[in-house]
């Protein structure tokens, strides 16, 4: 199937084949799952609901309730407020939660309904429960374009333009963290971080406890753990604000209302953004401007982590130099996962994803060396199916010899019979994907084992011999 | 006791056995907020339609609905794997001002031209019932164009339970049926198999037992299914309808339109098995050797299966069981199973049972047991804890709820891998269950550790 354009033209469809992404709300609920107390509710019909629990379950293997409003013929003609009312007021019942997070679909977008309006007119609350309301027409954007506007629309709504400051903590210095969509593992890696510079962090969000918990004694409704709304509502006392992303740094330069944009607007608060820390060089980025930002020096085990890796790295450095690997996945975590390949002698040559921010390719020149971005194919808004006829259209000697991202590239792996690693999101076909840590020099050095060792389990698979010696 | 209350509007779908009188309410939409498991019209459609491997299958409306289905069930083909793809129109804030009519003739044009598909089928998702796409309109036109069955599925998310969306399944299926315009000839000893969709090779196990019965299996809907085969379907003597929930209403077509009858059976657990095969054998009667046949394949069959079966039922004796399915056929099923393993089942639901089958339900079950219609994840978990289940049965959303708890679980939706139908199914299914039941690790959850209740309780 080598087709005979110049390998650097992608093929082009109307139809979307095998998405590389996924819709808006889906984006909205990950963020209300890391939020403390909080129930995402979509409005919309109930197969939204119960699609993106079944999804996030699969990847996350726990609880993950999502209400809906549950449409039906009679509410897409005559609106959807008495219906999101009664959601409301059901869940509140079912779930005393401190927040109920509502997220539209495209059904309740393109109706019209006016949801802000509707939860104006119960003064955005019921019973003491805090009503957040985020767009997410699914036909624009992406789960991340959902993600983001989430973090930033509960940021809008607990840090409103003109609160009164009434105390900015001399003493305790809080930084806020706004991670955008890692593992649960690489949340809690980021909250040890914090905790070893001895700087308080508010991270949003944070799911890294309540989709990743304990066997219970009792059910618990809303299982325990996430960002704090008192710890949100004082975002705006924070001393600075972080927000990762690549991608996401470009759009804020547009103009998008980030949650850090918005908080550095309304009080102040200065904000860095800097690329998801994956990789070494990406990690001293992040822990130098942490230092900086906290006037605390870098604890000595960071030092003792990162040249622990880098001698990893050298071990390791003839199995995987000049290697070419294929990436996909969110804009910003291919962006990282570029970054720390190059850094490794990996060739990223073909860098995809499903999203449509635009600035993916600027935001990879950023971070690629320069003579590294001529030799590879950069390609957002895209789906497996023209990732799989890309990559096999490639002239040999640049053809993807690794593949790297979540399990929905498994079937293009197979196919390609090209050895694959996974990391991101979703890993719904193995177990502990949500364990998997992407961040930090320990992330570094786990990923690289695993790439390494997925190499090294192709060629001992390949060899006529079968050697038990590397 | 747990401290999960229940939702007053839900109360009359919620039904204990021997605490108050049967009035069970069903069949009703889903209470917004109370976090249904079902999901909607169009998966609905999609799980009846999906096994057709050599059909193009295109979900028309932004990315979400085909993005969260993408090879999500465990169908098996023994040739083309179309049904395996992701095809969606992927609607963009444009499409949805001036309609997604043009990208919709545009994407079906493309990928029959890329994928030489049998015929396609387009699902209308929530959208396209609000922006007014003539959907019918372009597929006539694209058929026209190629000549093969394009066929709208009505699967706006909104319009209806999941249950209209099996209707509208059944519907299309009605649809390429009607297309074929041969003279009918009816063989004679012969069926369709309905609501089977090969779940792991299900549909195999099946077949082979028909074939070994002498019954000649015209058409399998939707299993393993070939446009070409669900179209000779009405060629079979008889509709052999398992699922009855999502195919009956086919069925019925064809027996009003080709004077096909039709009996409803299950596959699951050597009873339904046999008795299934039994009632085949009976209806063609005017060929004893088939009836005979079918006794010598059950004896031979239950045979092989029944010491491996008492090994497994020895540990399972008295074990609880917690039951939460789609379709309330496929609970009596289990229930029956179950009681083969020795084991009691203390809580019954399904997403879409009708007052009939609940009345099944109530007659089959112990006094005390739970019966649930449309349930959520607070009410499971707060009944199968009060019943101190030792395993629950039910889909990818019940797992976590079951292990949370601690207690064991064993998939039983579209999504396994592991086939669970006929006599070798039953092994499996026993193997499934004795496995999680019996797993060591139960004696360090919280709640094994320190029961609620119980001595040397904290």
């Amino acid at each position: 199937m080598t087709p005979s354009r110049p390998y650097k033209e992608t093929p082009s469809y109307t139809a979307t084949q095998n998405a590389c992404k996924m819709c808006t709300p889906l984006g909205a609920s990950l963020v209300f799952q890391g939020i403390e107390g909080c129930v995402p509710l979509l409005h919309g019909s109930q197969g939204c609901s119960t699609y993106m629990r079944r999804y996030l379950i699969s990847h996350f293997k726990e609880p993950v309730d999502i209400a809906s409003s549950n449409f039906t013929e009679e509410t897409a003609v005559f609106g959807g407020g008495a219906n999101l009312k009664l959601a409301i007021e059901n869940v509140a019942r079912q779930y005393a939660p401190s927040m109920i997070g509502i997220a539209t679909t495209c059904l309740s977008e393109t109706i019209g309904d006016d949801v802000q309006l509707i939860l104006n007119s119960m003064d955005n609350s019921i019973n003491g429960t805090a009503l957040v309301h985020v767009s997410t027409p699914s036909y624009s954007g992406t789960h991340v374009d959902g993600f983001h506007g989430a973090v930033a629309a509960v940021v809008d709504r607990f840090n409103p333009a003109g609160k009164k400051i009434v105390y900015r903590p001399k003493k305790k210095k809080t930084i806020n963290l706004f991670p955008g969509m890692l593992s649960n593992e690489d949340l809690r890696h980021l909250k040890d971080i914090f905790e070893d510079f001895h700087t308080p962090v508010t991270i949003l969000p944070d799911y890294s406890e309540r989709l990743e918990g304990p066997s219970w004694q009792e059910y618990q409704a809303i299982q325990k753990g996430g960002t704090t709304l008192s710890a949100i509502e004082k975002m705006n006392v924070s001393v600075h604000s972080m927000e990762f992303g690549a991608v996401l740094a470009l759009a804020a330069e547009k103009g998008q209302a980030t949650a850090g944009a918005i908080l550095n607007k309304r009080f102040g608060v200065p904000c860095t953004r800097l690329p998801i820390p994956i990789g070494v060089k990406a990690m001293d980025r992040f822990l130098d401007t942490l230092s900086q930002i906290s006037g605390q020096p870098v604890p000595e085990r960071y030092k003792k982590e990162k040249w622990r890796v880098v001698d990893t790295y050298v071990d390791g450095n003839k199995y995987v130099s000049k290697k070419r690997a294929l990436i996909y996945g969110e804009e910003d975590f291919v962006v990282s996962m570029a970054g720390f390949l190059a850094e490794v002698g990996i060739i990223p040559v073909l860098c995809a994803s499903g999203g449509k921010s635009k600035t993916f390719k600027a935001a990879l020149e950023q971070t690629l060396p320069e003579n590294l971005i001529d030799q590879i194919i950069i390609q957002n808004d895209m789906d497996f199916t023209c990732m799989e006829e890309t990559a096999a259209g490639m002239p040999e000697e640049m053809r993807p010899e690794l593949i790297i991202g979540n399990s929905k590239g498994y079937a293009m792996a197979r196919r390609l019979k090209i050895p694959m690693v996974r990391v991101g999101f979703p890993i719904h076909d193995r177990v502990g994907g949500s364990r998997i840590l992407h961040v930090g020099y320990k992330g570094a050095q786990q990923l690289f084992d695993t790439i390494v060792n997925a190499i090294l389990t192709e060629k001992q698979t390949e060899s006529r011999i079968g050697y038990s010696y590397m | 006791m747990t401290s999960i209350s229940v939702l007053k509007q839900r109360e009359k779908q919620i039904y204990q056995k021997g605490k108050q009188p049967f009035e069970m309410e069903c069949e009703t939409k889903s209470l917004a907020g109370a976090v249904s498991q079902r999901a909607c019209v169009f998966c609905g459609s999609r799980v009846v339609l999906y096994p057709i491997a050599d059909a193009l299958h295109l979900i028309h409306g932004p990315i979400g609905c085909a993005s969260y289905t993408w090879d999500i069930r465990g169908a098996q083909s023994s040739g083309p794997e179309l049904h395996r793809m992701s095809f969606s129109t992927d609607l963009s804030e444009t499409d949805i001002i001036y309609g997604g009519e043009k990208k919709l003739k545009k994407a079906l044009l493309e990928l029959i031209e890329k994928y030489s598909p049998k015929a396609a089928f387009i699902y209308c998702t929530c959208i396209v019932g609000i922006i007014g796409d003539d959907v019918d309109a372009v597929c006539r036109q694209v058929e026209k164009e190629t000549n093969i069955p394009v066929i709208a599925v009505h699967s706006e998310g909104f319009k209806g339970t999941k249950k209209d969306g099996y209707k509208a399944a059944c519907d299309a299926l009605f649809s390429l049926i009607e297309r074929n315009k041969a003279p009918r000839v009816t063989i004679p000893d012969s069926i369709n198999i309905l609501g089977e969709f090969n779940i792991g090779g299900e549909t195999w196990i099946i077949k082979k037992y028909y074939e070994a019965m002498g019954v000649k299996v015209v058409s399998v809907i939707t299993g393993d299914g070939r446009v070409d085969e669900v179209m000779q379907a009405r060629n079979a003597a008889l509709n052999v309808v398992q699922c009855s929930g999502s195919v009956t209403h086919l069925a019925k077509q064809m027996e009003k339109e080709y004077g096909i009858p039709f009996i409803r059976v299950s596959y699951f657990g050597i009873e339904d098995t046999s008795d299934a095969l039994y009632q085949v054998a009976v209806h063609f009667k005017k060929t004893p050797e088939i009836l005979k046949k079918t006794r010598e394949l059950i004896k031979k069959e239950v045979k092989a299966i029944v010491p491996s079966l008492e090994t497994m039922k020895k540990d399972l004796e008295g074990k609880k069981a917690a039951i939460y399915v789609g379709g309330a056929f496929k609970a009596f099923s289990l229930i029956k199973a179950l009681k083969t393993l020795g084991m009691e089942v203390v809580l019954a639901g399904s997403q879409t049972g009708t007052k009939e089958d609940y009345e099944v339900l109530r007659q089959m079950c112990n006094e005390g047991t739970v019966i649930l219609d449309d349930s959520n994840p607070l009410e499971l978990a707060k009944y199968s804890v009060e019943k101190d289940a030792d395993l629950f049965i039910g889909g990818v959303k019940e797992r976590p709820i079951a292990y949370k708890m601690g207690i064991g679980f064993c998939d039983h939706n579209h999504e396994r891998k592991i086939p669970l139908v006929g006599f070798e199914g039953m092994v499996n299914f026993a193997k499934e269950v004795h496995g999680t039941v019996t797993s060591p690790i139960w004696d360090l959850v919280p709640r094994r550790q320190n029961p609620i209740g119980k001595e040397g309780a904290i």
